[in-house]
């Protein structure tokens, strides 16, 4: 029977199966600081080792500063956030995790260096305590969050308890516009299907404008997967995947490397495969998108407005948009392109990989961020990232057009270290939530690509990159 | 988990209804990255006088001399005895972790909230409901003699007492099982561990390269 890329990577781990849950088998188990400490200590009480050390890679991210390091952990100034990587540091060493500490080149954020080592391989199974893990999803792999109690279970049986999802085919057919993105894609998708549009599924994003971006553009793409509801998403297998592995640290070494191309390749949803619900878009029509509100799904064309009421399509809708309104101090009908902007932040899991410091320094390049912006940073996803920009000269393209370059971390997607948004201050973001409170208590987030991140930095307001 | 079979324990009478899991781990202390020590702030608001917060010096807090664990004589006990639907509230995990961590092994109560029962037994501690005349009777007779003590055995499930009073209990075979055999979700899965070593062996013969 003809078979999705879900079934194949779902029934290859199957252990066990009873009345519809099953045990999983876990291929790489990515772990940091904020949901590993009680499972750590799970083990410890209950005098459990971990099932198999070498599939577990920790690194800590969620608490570090993007300021200066000199000083090492113990210079990290909140003691709550010092506690819990110290605590990482200590049980990977007692329990003999691999862990790129705070001041390894090769630490930053869990869904960038994962990829970025090679760690993250096609047909895996990957889990982290953490929901952006559908970002490996991109390599042809199933990858999902779980739970602290969850990554306890993991890390003493390697296993996962789990029922499997329903199957969605999202398919983006044709050639983006110039200055339109794999973000751009993610915004337009859960603007049509709703943040709740994917609960339950597994989704696979297919169609020629998947297939034609980068790896980096399908990570972001399948970053955004959970917020439109979904565990998992996942791209099949191509030259472009394999290309990418290649060398990488933890890729397979020459003698297994034919062998497991082979199977790779094998990593795709058969013709006639059946999927539960299937969702088209026409790359054409996908503009450069811009958040206006609190819920990623709040989401328009940089040339469109912010929606009038009598657009909603029911009661809780219109409730959720009043509120949302509220929060975000904008009316109704204002054009996008006039709302103007505090702070830039340029980073997370879903945009801060060379490629997107690429578009963005093109777009910052002999140009400068505008008086009424007050702090536009920079924090790319991992030591590595930042090394190969410093290479290219982006930093000091982003630093003399007035942005700040900093070490890499999560920073202010979610500001858990010192970077965050003051209360009502207003931010051109890259990173993947806008919920109330998520950059910073009273903050206000703008969804948006790299390159209009960029963009609205030089002209200090929402601008669309394409007229620059 | 530790398994529960049997256990003879000093017993401490908490006369009240409804004892919420805020009132047993107030949320301040949720900061934590342990899921062990939360013992020192169980029911912290009651058992001290002053605002309790994340770090302080527990030992030397003041303590409330009207709450009633604070009593030398119940310095030590193992099972709680606390009225109408105790645990009621938030989904808290903290909850059981905190009265496990203080002590406690089993709580017996006229009824429980639903969640914080279940979250009981993940941890190793084991709720009994009991007539609600029972739990009267059993409260004269821990306030009345000090160092009382209470004989529960999981098996035959009965709680006996020191005049020799035996009070039968209902309990889930399927929890009994797991909590008789010290099985948490992980230790159900470990009884697959054959299976899961079968299948590790035939995955690494066929990708060898994920067992780098
Ligand atoms: S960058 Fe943001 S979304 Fe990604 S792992 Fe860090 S906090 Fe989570």
């Amino acid at each position: 029977m003809a078979k999705t890329l879900y079934d194949k990577l779902f029934d290859s781990h199957v252990v066990t199966e009873e009345n519809g849950t099953a045990l999983i088998y876990i291929d790489r188990h990515l772990v940091h600081e904020v949901t590993s400490p009680q499972a750590f200590e799970g083990l410890r009480l209950a005098g459990r080792k971990l099932w198999r050390i070498n599939s577990v890679l920790a690194v800590p991210d969620h608490n570090v500063p993007t300021t200066d390091r000199s000083t090492g952990v113990a210079g990290i100034a909140d003691p709550i956030s010092r506690l819990q990587v110290q605590t990482l540091d200590e049980n990977c060493t007692d329990f003999g995790v691999t862990e790129f500490k705070m001041n390894d080149v090769r630490q930053g954020i869990v869904h960038v260096i994962g990829p970025e080592q090679g760690a993250t391989l096609p047909g895996m199974t990957v889990v982290c305590g953490d929901s952006h893990t559908s970002t490996h999803g991109a390599f042809g792999a199933l990858a999902h969050g779980i739970g602290t109690s969850e990554v306890e279970h993991v890390m003493a049986t390697q296993c996962l308890v789990q029922k499997k999802s329903k199957a969605m085919l999202v398919t983006v057919e044709g050639a983006l516009q110039k200055g339109v993105t794999a973000k751009d894609i993610a915004l337009a998708i859960i603007g049509k299907i709703g943040t709740a549009g994917g609960t339950g599924y597994a989704i696979e994003f297919s169609g020629a404008a998947i297939r034609n971006l980068s790896m980096e553009g399908r990570m972001t793409l399948c970053n955004m997967a959970i917020e439109a509801g979904a565990r998992a998403g996942m791209v099949a297998v191509d030259d472009t995947t394999i290309n990418y592995i290649k060398d990488r640290p933890f890729a397979p070494k020459a003698e297994q490397w034919g062998a497991a191309v082979a199977y790779w390749s094998t990593l795709h949803s058969d013709a006639g495969a059946v999927f539960d619900a299937v969702v088209t878009l026409q790359a054409e029509d996908i503009q450069p998108q811009v958040t206006w509100g609190t819920s990623p799904e709040m989401v328009v064309g940089v040339d469109g407005k912010v929606p009038s009421l009598d657009l909603a399509k029911n009661e809780v809708q219109r409730g959720d948009w009043e509120r949302a309104y509220a929060y975000m101090g904008l009316t109704p009908n204002t054009p996008i392109n006039q709302i103007s902007i505090d702070k830039v932040f340029i980073g997370s899991c879903t945009n801060s990989r060379i490629e997107d410091l690429r578009a963005a320094a093109e777009v910052a390049k002999g140009r400068h961020i505008a008086p009424n912006v007050k702090l536009a940073l920079v924090v790319p996803g991992s030591g590595l990232v930042k090394a190969q920009a410093e290479q290219e000269g982006l930093d000091k393209i982003f630093i003399e057009a007035g942005f700040e370059w900093r070490e890499p971390g999560c920073s202010m997607c979610l500001a858990m270290n010192a970077d965050r948004l003051e209360p009502g201050e207003r931010c051109a973001s890259t990173s993947n939530r806008n919920f109330e409170g998520r950059q910073g208590q009273g903050g206000r987030t703008h969804l948006v690509s790299p390159e209009m991140a960029a963009a609205a930095a030089v002209a200090g307001h929402f601008v669309d990159v394409r007229s620059l | 988990m530790q398994a529960f079979t049997q256990l003879k324990g000093l017993v401490a009478p908490l006369d009240r209804a409804n004892v919420d899991t805020d009132a047993i781990i107030p949320k301040q202390f949720l900061k934590s990255i342990k899921r062990s020590g939360f013992g020192p702030n169980a029911f912290d608001e009651w058992r001290y006088l002053d605002q309790g917060e994340p770090g302080m010096d527990n030992s030397k807090r003041p303590l409330n001399p009207d709450f009633v664990l604070n009593q030398s004589r119940y310095q030590g006990a193992s099972v709680l005895l606390a009225r109408e639907n105790f645990g009621c509230g938030s989904s808290r995990e903290h909850a059981p972790w905190a009265l496990e961590d203080y002590g406690f092994k089993v709580v017996i109560a006229p009824s429980f909230a639903d969640i914080f029962f279940n979250n009981c037994f993940k941890n190793g501690m084991l709720p009994i409901v009991l007539a609600a005349k029972a739990v009267d009777a059993l409260f004269n007779q821990v306030v009345a003699n000090e160092g009382y003590k209470l004989d529960v055995n999981l098996n035959a499930q009965t709680v006996t007492t020191p005049a020799g009073d035996v009070y039968p209990f209902e309990v889930d075979a399927f929890r009994k099982h797991c909590l008789l055999n010290g099985l948490d979700d992980i230790g159900l899965t470990m009884q697959q561990q054959d299976k899961i070593k079968a299948f590790e062996q035939k995955h690494q013969q066929s990708q060898p390269w994920l067992f780098l």
